[in-house]
């Protein structure tokens, strides 16, 4: 008989994974709010855990588990990216970090589509337009926006996510697409996508998808020197992380017309303030971090993580690990 | 034999002057309309807006083209004064073209253009009646209406547009599991009113979401739609099994008010509603209490009725509708070669050929 394996959630979560747990046996303890969890109540549920299931609005690093103590195997995050988790801390302590890849590469595809296309065709304009009364008789010169066809499109991280981006964008006509990457990928052949090097993807690309994570090699990645290599009518998404764009930059290129317009899903930070400029500059769409917003991706991120932490607990290969 | 100049003079508040120089450039002759000669003169096409230059262009040197000079739309009183006497109506989709308006033109209109797909502004029968064959502009915005259809799409099933506004009134918080969670396409079941150029070219874009079944409604069973594929359904079937229901057919005395509470009954509560078709196709109060009551989960519009929506309509109160100013086909190059083959139609049937585009 052994004891029971105490695994403390930082959040109230979608009950997939919940449900895993508890029926493996395990002892679920929550900060149960929708709410970010403060450091200190962080530090007082991980005593004695076993296992962690976290946020990536925690950030998990030495003195979070030193205070969780010596049960403590694996720290799980219900998100892709885990910038937040000190993995030498964790490498120190022989403790396990497992991510979700894959389960939201769907949406967040489908998202940085979505938010590409809205930014190219001003769709925020036309939603204004109708509340406010601008909207008149149909008129064939208004709101005119950039059509997809003919095309090039340039993405920054040729991943699962930037290949699913790729791949929907194929049927909207679009001419070129350019990828920039560590390393060239060898399923970029089964869309035609070419491998280019990093100025060449700013220099020739209508449209830029960042969807790289945030590493010391991409951070502030696009900044002056960037914005002044892009065309003059080129649209830029990111739904990578906020990080990789140097916002003051940014903001600079847009009010001065060095882009056309900007459509981010990340922020630095997260949230961004409501009076912030980026928020305020009419050709710039800002979304609150919505790439996995799907019922079925965060239930499907619920239950990796739960079957993550059970993986490691009983000595088995987890789905998601990243050491 | 052509004229060697012409000069064409619109009297009104409104202007629009045009010099066409002659293939010899000779000096300069100046005519008014009224004192014309006989002698072969080039046909007078009235444009009803300001239009994209690409169909002006393709006018100049083949016609005598007058013109309402505005972004906005001619009054009627005007329109009946300004067709009087021409040759070709080269009209958008604001113009009423009914028997009152081909009247007032007279018996030497011989070509009616819409710059538009749609053409449920004319009464196609009274000018095919006067021997007048009848222009519109499809597939050349295509592209651009499948592209728009989607993206409305995804901006209803995402719920961006409640981010959006989340992030500029101040209630963006940290990142939370389950906040302003909305439907993915992977899996899901599309059902598409009107499997034509844009139903079709629509269906095309949304496959590589992991959409799992199309299914179509349509007056017949296409054969074209073997290459998505997608299966051809009775409207009921298709409204109780789809997750996305599109409109993208043409309206017809026979559809309008198709979308009303009855259909949205059958749609299941999940599912949500796209029109990038007519405004006519949905019946709009019926749509409110749907969106309302939860009978449907989201709507999307890109057409109203009327055009402009008033901004107190209801349907602008609700977060899970998005109504959009119908900019489905607003791209430069689409609107461009809209006008161009409108006046491209115009011509045509003018030198007694068959219009590159015409209604049948």
């Amino acid at each position: 008989m052994g004891i029971q394996r105490k695994v403390f959630v930082t959040r109230k979560v979608p009950q997939a994974g919940v449900e895993l747990l508890e029926e493996a046996g395990c002892n679920v303890e929550f900060w149960d709010s929708d709410e970010a969890i403060p450091k200190e109540e962080l530090i007082r549920g991980i005593s004695g855990a076993h296992a962690l299931f976290c946020m990536l609005t925690d950030t998990i690093d030495g003195e979070v588990l030193d205070a969780a103590g010596p049960n403590l195997q694996v720290v799980a995050t219900m998100s892709v990216g885990y910038e937040h988790i000190d993995l030498e801390a964790c490498r120190e302590r022989d403790i396990r970090v497992c991510n979700t890849p894959n389960v939201s590469t769907d949406s967040v595809a489908e998202l940085t589509v979505a938010l590409l296309l809205l930014t190219a065709r001003r769709l925020l304009e036309g939603v204004h337009a109708v509340k406010d009364g601008q909207w008149g008789k149909w008129k064939p010169m208004w709101l005119c926006g950039m059509e997809l066809a003919q095309k090039t499109v340039g993405i920054l991280g040729l991943g699962r996510i930037g290949f699913g981006v790729a791949r929907r964008l194929k049927p909207f006509g679009v001419k070129t697409i350019l990828y920039h990457d560590v390393c060239r990928v060898g399923y970029a052949d089964d869309f035609g996508a070419s491998f280019v090097e990093f100025d060449k993807l700013l220099i020739e690309s209508d449209v830029i998808c960042i969807c790289c994570n945030l590493t010391p090699q991409t951070k502030h990645k696009f900044n002056k020197s960037a914005f002044k290599k892009m065309k003059r009518h080129a649209i830029l998404v990111n739904s990578g992380r906020g990080g990789v764009i140097q916002h003051d930059d940014l903001l600079e290129a847009l009010i001065s017309g060095e882009i056309a317009a900007a459509g981010l899903d990340v922020t630095e930070p997260e949230p961004l303030p409501a009076d912030h400029p980026l928020v305020c500059q009419p050709n710039c769409i800002v979304l609150p971090h919505m790439g996995s917003n799907t019922w079925d991706s965060r239930n499907s991120m619920s239950e990796t993580t739960a079957k993550n932490i059970l993986a490691v607990l009983d000595n088995q290969n987890a789905v998601g690990l990243v050491q | 034999m052509r004229p060697r100049c012409v000069i064409s003079l619109v009297s009104s508040a409104y202007t629009h002057t045009r010099k066409i120089n002659s293939y010899f450039k000779s000096s300069v002759l100046i005519f008014t309309t009224r004192n014309m000669s006989s002698a072969t003169k080039l046909p007078k096409v009235f444009v009803t807006r300001k239009v994209p230059e690409d169909g002006i262009k393709y006018l100049r040197n083949k016609a005598e083209v007058t013109q309402w000079n505005s972004d906005d739309a001619i009054p009627r009183g005007e329109l009946k004064e300004r067709v009087r006497g021409v040759d070709g109506l080269f009209c958008l989709l604001t113009d009423k073209i009914d028997a009152e308006i081909l009247d007032c033109a007279g018996p030497s209109l011989k070509a009616v253009s819409t710059m538009s797909v749609g053409y449920d502004h004319v009464d196609v029968g009274e000018c095919n009646k006067r021997g007048i064959p009848v222009g519109f502009t499809p597939n050349v915005l295509t592209s651009a209406t499948a592209e728009l259809t989607v993206t409305l799409l995804l901006t209803v099933s995402r719920r961006i547009k409640e981010g959006i506004e989340a992030v500029k009134d101040g209630s963006w918080g940290t990142w939370k599991p389950l906040w302003l969670c909305g439907q993915g396409l992977d899996g899901a079941t599309v059902g598409v009113i009107g499997l034509g150029r844009i139903g079709f070219a629509v269906a095309q874009r949304l496959k590589p979401f992991g959409v799992a079944k199309i299914l179509y409604a349509d007056a017949e069973e296409k054969e074209y739609a073997n290459q998505l594929p997608a299966e051809y359904a009775n409207l009921d079937q298709l409204l109780e099994e789809s997750d996305f229901v599109l409109g993208c057919c043409a309206l017809t005395e026979e559809n309008v008010g198709l979308m009303n509470s009855s259909a949205f009954k059958k749609m299941k509560k999940t599912a949500i509603f796209i029109n990038t078709s007519r405004g006519g196709l949905a019946n709009q109060d019926d749509l409110y209490q749907a969106l309302k009551s939860g009978e449907i989960l989201g709507a999307g519009l890109d057409v109203t009725t009327p055009e402009p929506l008033p901004t107190d309509h209801p349907l602008l109160s609700l977060d899970n509708c998005v109504i959009l100013p119908h900019i489905a086909s607003a791209t430069l190059k689409s609107r461009n070669a809209m006008s161009e083959l409108c006046a491209r139609n115009i011509i045509e049937a003018l030198n007694g050929n068959s219009m590159p585009a015409e209604v049948k």
